[in-house]
C-alpha cells in the first residue's frame, strides 16, 4: 500500500503544481484576481505532499519491502539502519524523488515567508516554481519512478554500493542537493521579476537571503564531499577535478557572483540586469548538472544507471526552462532601467572584477567539463584532468583573492587609489613574511603553491582589516558573516598550498613488526587481524605512530562486502587518520604480499599530509560567515530584538 | 561618463573577459587534455611516448605479476584485438581483479609498456565506463542491468 500511496502523492502533487501555474498564469495576465489567493496554499500544499512522499520512500527503505524494485535493487535488510535511511537517496529515482522535495518545500517556503516582494512579483514567481516542479514531476513520474513494484519479490535485496555506505553519504548529498536546488528560487525570483518587470534594490533584498541560503548548503555539501572523497577512497585527495565534483563547483560558483553582484543591486541599485542575468544562470548550471551525471554520459561513481531515454528528457526540460528564461531576459532586459554609476576604483567596480573573474572560471570549468562529452560525439575520446583545471582556474583564482583583500576596503561609489593603498599595509607585509619565510625554509615548492600561501597570508590579515577602529558589538551581522567567510578563503587556501607543497609520502609492503619512517613519525607495523562488521567482513592493520614521545594507534582496515543476490563481491579501503594541529597521518592498509619467505607483508600507504584540515576548516568558515551574513539579511535577529523589547515593555506595565 | 556608456563598457569588458577566457582554456586544452586510447588503438600508433593518456582495457587472465618491492605490479590490458603490458607502483584499488575492466592514467615509455601513475577500477556491478561499454561482449564480464 505505502508504494501506491507514495505514487498517488507525487500525481495530486503535481496536479497542485500545475494548478499553481495555472491560477498565477491567469491572474498575471489580468484576468480573476482572486485566483491569486489560491497560488500560495496550492505552493505549499505541494511541497508538503511531496515531503509526504519522500518520507514514504524513506518508509519503504526501513521496511526493506523487496517487493518494490527500488529496494530490491539498493537495499539489503541486512543493512545497518542509517544506510537503509540512505539508501533511499543513493540511487537515481530516490535522489530525483529528493531533488523535487527540495524543489517543492522551496516553493513553499517562499510562499509561507516571503514577505517584502510585491505581490504580483511574488505570484509569478511562485507560478514560475510550480512550472520547474511540473517538469521534475513529469520526469519523475513518467521515467523514474521510484515507487515501481516487481511482478515477484526477490527473497532479499541486492544492497547499496558498499562506496556509498558510510555515515557520509547520509549528509554529503542531501546537503548538496538542498544548495543545488535552493538555486532554483533565485531562478523563479528572477523570472518573476523579469515578468513583472520589477527590477531594483527591493527585488534585490528580497532575493538576497534566499540566495546566501542556498550557497550555505552548497558550500556544506561541496566541503562534506571533498572530505568524504578524502578519507573514503583512499586515494588521499581533497579535490580530484572529476567531473561530478566540477558540477558542484559550477552552480556555486554562479551562486558565490551572484551573492556579490545582488550585494551591489540591493545597496547601490547597480548592476540590475546582471544579477538577473546570474541568477538565472546559477539554477540553469544546477540543471546541466544534473543533466550530465543522470544521463550517463560520465563515468564516476555517482552516475547509476546509463539510460538514453532519461537523458534526453533531462535534456528536453533543461531546454524548455533555460531557452524560456534566457528568452525572457531577451525580451525584457531591454526595459530593465538604467542602474546607478560608479568609478572603477570602488566597492562596486571591485565586486564586478570579482564578478568576472568567478564567471571566467565557471565557464573554464564547464569547458572542461563538457569538453571531453562533445569530443566523443565526434569521435575522438579524450579525458580533461587536474593539470587543465590547475593552470587555468588557479591563477585566476589567486586574482580573485587578491581583488578580494582590496573590495570590503573600498567604498562605495568611488574610491581614492592612494587611500586604499594606506590602509593595507599590514597585509602586504603578512604575505611579505609568508613568502620570504617559504623561499628560505620551505625548499623546492611549485609556483601555485608558494603563491597561493602567501596569497593566503596577504587575504587572512586584510580581511580583518574592516573589523579594524570598530566597535566589535556594534558591527553589523552582514560585516561579521564578510570577515568569517573572506578568512575562511585564506584558511582554505593556506590548506590547499601547504598539502600540495609540503606532502610526504611511503609505499612500503611491510611485515610484522617494521618501522616505517615518514615525516618525523616513527609507525610500527604491529600486524593485522581479521574483523567482522555487520555487513562485511574486514582485515584490520595496526599501527603505532610515535612522534616526540606520543603515541598513537592507528587502525586502517580493508573490508570485504560479500556480493549479494548474484552481485559480485567488493572490497573498499577504510583509511585510518590521525588528526594533529599541524597536519594529518593517512593510511591505508592494501593488499597482502605473499614474501618469498613465507611470511605475509602488507601494502602500507603513509602520508602526511601538513594542514590539510584546514582546507574543511575553510569551507565551514566561509558557510559560517553566509549564514551570519543571512541571519543579518532576513531580519530575523530584528526581529527577534523588537519582540524581545516589546516583553520587556510588557513586563515594566 | 553617462551611464548608458558606462553600461557599454562594461558589457565590453565582460565580453573580453569571455574571449580571453576561451583563449586561455583551448590553450590549456590543447595542451593537457590526455586522449583515451585502447591496446587496439596503441599498436595502431596513435600513442606518442610521454604523452598524458588514459589506457582502457581489462586485465587479462593470469597475467597479474607482483614485484619484489611489494608494491609494483606488472600486468597486461586488453581489449581482445591487442594488448599492452603496464606497470604500475602504488596500492591497486579495490575492485582490480583479473578479467575485470580498467582505466589507468599514465603514459607509454619507449620500450612499449605503458606506466600507470592512477589505477581506475570498476566500482560495481551497476557502474560500467562507457568505453568499456564498446568492448567485445565475451571480455566485459558485466552482470546483467538490474
Amino acid at each position: 500500500m505505502i508504494a501506491e500511496l507514495g505514487l498517488a502523492l507525487l500525481w495530486i502533487a503535481a496536479a497542485l503544481a500545475c494548478l499553481s501555474l495555472v491560477a498565477g498564469t491567469i491572474y498575471l495576465r489580468g484576468g480573476q484576481k482572486d485566483l491569486a489567493a489560491l497560488v500560495r496554499p496550492t505552493s505549499v500544499a505541494q511541497g508538503v505532499l511531496t515531503a509526504l512522499a519522500f518520507a514514504l520512500l524513506i518508509a519503504l527503505f526501513v521496511r526493506s519491502d523487496m517487493s518494490v524494485e527500488l529496494v530490491a535493487r539498493n537495499s539489503n535488510s541486512l543493512k545497518p539502519m542509517l544506510f537503509k535511511v540512505a539508501g533511499a537517496w543513493g540511487n537515481h529515482e530516490g535522489s530525483m524523488l529528493l531533488w523535487l522535495t527540495i524543489l517543492g518545500i522551496s516553493g513553499a517556503l517562499v510562499a509561507i515567508f516571503e514577505k517584502r516582494l510585491r505581490e504580483d512579483t511574488l505570484i509569478a514567481t511562485l507560478a514560475a516554481q510550480a512550472a520547474l516542479s511540473l517538469g521534475f514531476f513529469a520526469f519523475l513520474i513518467f521515467s523514474s519512478n521510484p515507487f515501481k513494484r516487481l511482478p515477484v519479490a526477490p527473497p532479499d535485496g541486492q544492497g547499496l554500493n558498499p562506496l556509498l555506505q558510510d555515515p557520509g553519504l547520509a549528509f554529503h548529498p542531501p546537503t548538496l542537493y538542498v544548495g543545488y536546488v535552493g538555486l532554483s528560487v533565485a531562478f523563479s525570483f528572477a523570472v518573476g521579476a523579469l515578468i513583472t518587470r520589477e527590477i531594483g534594490p527591493a527585488f534585490a533584498r528580497a532575493m538576497r537571503p534566499w540566495v546566501l541560503g542556498s550557497w550555505i548548503f552548497l558550500t556544506l555539501g561541496i566541503t562534506a564531499g571533498s572530505y568524504w572523497a578524502y578519507y573514503e577512497l583512499g586515494w588521499g585527495g581533497w579535490w580530484f577535478w572529476d567531473p561530478v565534483e566540477n558540477v558542484s563547483l559550477i552552480p556555486w560558483l554562479a551562486g558565490a557572483a551572484l551573492l556579490h553582484s545582488v550585494a551591489v543591486t540591493a545597496t547601490r541599485n547597480a548592476l540590475r540586469a546582471w544579477t538577473v542575468m546570474l541568477a538565472v544562470i546559477g539554477f540553469s548550471m544546477s540543471m546541466v548538472g544534473t543533466f550530465i551525471v543522470r544521463s550517463g554520459l560520465l563515468t564516476s561513481v555517482h552516475s547509476f544507471a546509463v539510460d538514453p531515454e532519461r537523458g534526453t528528457f533531462l535534456l528536453a526540460l533543461m531546454a524548455i526552462y533555460i531557452g524560456g528564461a534566457l528568452t525572457l531576459f531577451a525580451l525584457r532586459a531591454g526595459t530593465v532601467a538604467e542602474g546607478k554609476k560608479f568609478a572603477l576604483l570602488s566597492r562596486e567596480g571591485s565586486l564586478v572584477i570579482n564578478n568576472l573573474l568567478l564567471t571566467t572560471i565557471l565557464a573554464l570549468v564547464l569547458l572542461g567539463t563538457l569538453y571531453p562529452i562533445v569530443a566523443e560525439a565526434l569521435g575522438e575520446k579524450i579525458s580533461v584532468g587536474p593539470p587543465y583545471y590547475n593552470k587555468v582556474a588557479g591563477p585566476l583564482a589567486l586574482i580573485l583573492c587578491l581583488v578580494m583583500v582590496a573590495g570590503p576596503l573600498l567604498a562605495w561609489r568611488k574610491d581614492d587609489g592612494q587611500k586604499l593603498w594606506a590602509r593595507l599595509p599590514m597585509a602586504v607585509f603578512a604575505g611579505a613574511l609568508v613568502l620570504v619565510l617559504l623561499v628560505i625554509f620551505g625548499g623546492r615548492i611549485g609556483i601555485l603553491p608558494l603563491l597561493g600561501m602567501t596569497v593566503a597570508g596577504v587575504v587572512a590579515v586584510a580581511s580583518l582589516a574592516p573589523l579594524w577602529g570598530r566597535n566589535l558589538r556594534r558591527t553589523p551581522l552582514p560585516t561579521w558573516g564578510m570577515v568569517i567567510a573572506h578568512f575562511g578563503v585564506a584558511v582554505a587556501l593556506a590548506g590547499m598550498g601547504a598539502e600540495s607543497a609540503f606532502i610526504k609520502e611511503r609505499l612500503v609492503a611491510a611485515a610484522p613488526g617494521d618501522t616505517i619512517k615518514v615525516a618525523g613519525y616513527e609507525v610500527l607495523f604491529k600486524g593485522v587481524r581479521p574483523v567482522a562488521g555487520p555487513n562485511y567482513t574486514a582485515i584490520e592493520g595496526t599501527l603505532i605512530a610515535t612522534s616526540g614521545g606520543a603515541s598513537h594507534v592507528l587502525k586502517p582496515e580493508s573490508r570485504m562486502f560479500p556480493g549479494l543476490m548474484g552481485t559480485a563481491p567488493t572490497e573498499t579501503n577504510e583509511a585510518a587518520l590521525l588528526t594533529r594541529p599541524g597536519g594529518q597521518l593517512y593510511v591505508v592498509l592494501g593488499q597482502p604480499v605473499a614474501g618469498a619467505d613465507g611470511a605475509d607483508r602488507y601494502q602500507l600507504r603513509l602520508w602526511w599530509k601538513p594542514l590539510v584540515w584546514w582546507i574543511w576548516l575553510g569551507g565551514a568558515l566561509i558557510a559560517l560567515g553566509a549564514a551570519l551574513s543571512m541571519l543579518g539579511r532576513a531580519q530575523l535577529l530584528t526581529l527577534w530584538r523588537a519582540r524581545r523589547a516589546r516583553k520587556d515593555r510588557d513586563r515594566w506595565k | 561618463m553617462k551611464a548608458k556608456h558606462q553600461r557599454l563598457i562594461l558589457a565590453l569588458v565582460a565580453l573580453a573577459g569571455v574571449a580571453g577566457a576561451g583563449v586561455l582554456g583551448a590553450s590549456a586544452l590543447r595542451d593537457e587534455a590526455a586522449y583515451f586510447r585502447t591496446p587496439q588503438e596503441i599498436r595502431a600508433g596513435k600513442a606518442v611516448v610521454g604523452e598524458p593518456m588514459r589506457l582502457g582495457g581489462m586485465v587479462a587472465a593470469g597475467s597479474i605479476e607482483r614485484q619484489a618491492d611489494g608494491v609494483t605490479i606488472r600486468f597486461v590490458a586488453t581489449d581482445g584485438k591487442a594488448s599492452v603490458p603496464v606497470q604500475f607502483t602504488g596500492i591497486v584499488p579495490d575492485l582490480f581483479a583479473e578479467e575485470s575492466g580498467m582505466v589507468a592514467d599514465g603514459r607509454m615509455r619507449a620500450d612499449g609498456t605503458f606506466v600507470a601513475d592512477r589505477i581506475l577500477a570498476k566500482h560495481d556491478e551497476r557502474y560500467m565506463p562507457p568505453q568499456m561499454g564498446e568492448m567485445p561482449k565475451g571480455l566485459a564480464k558485466a552482470a546483467p542491468q538490474g
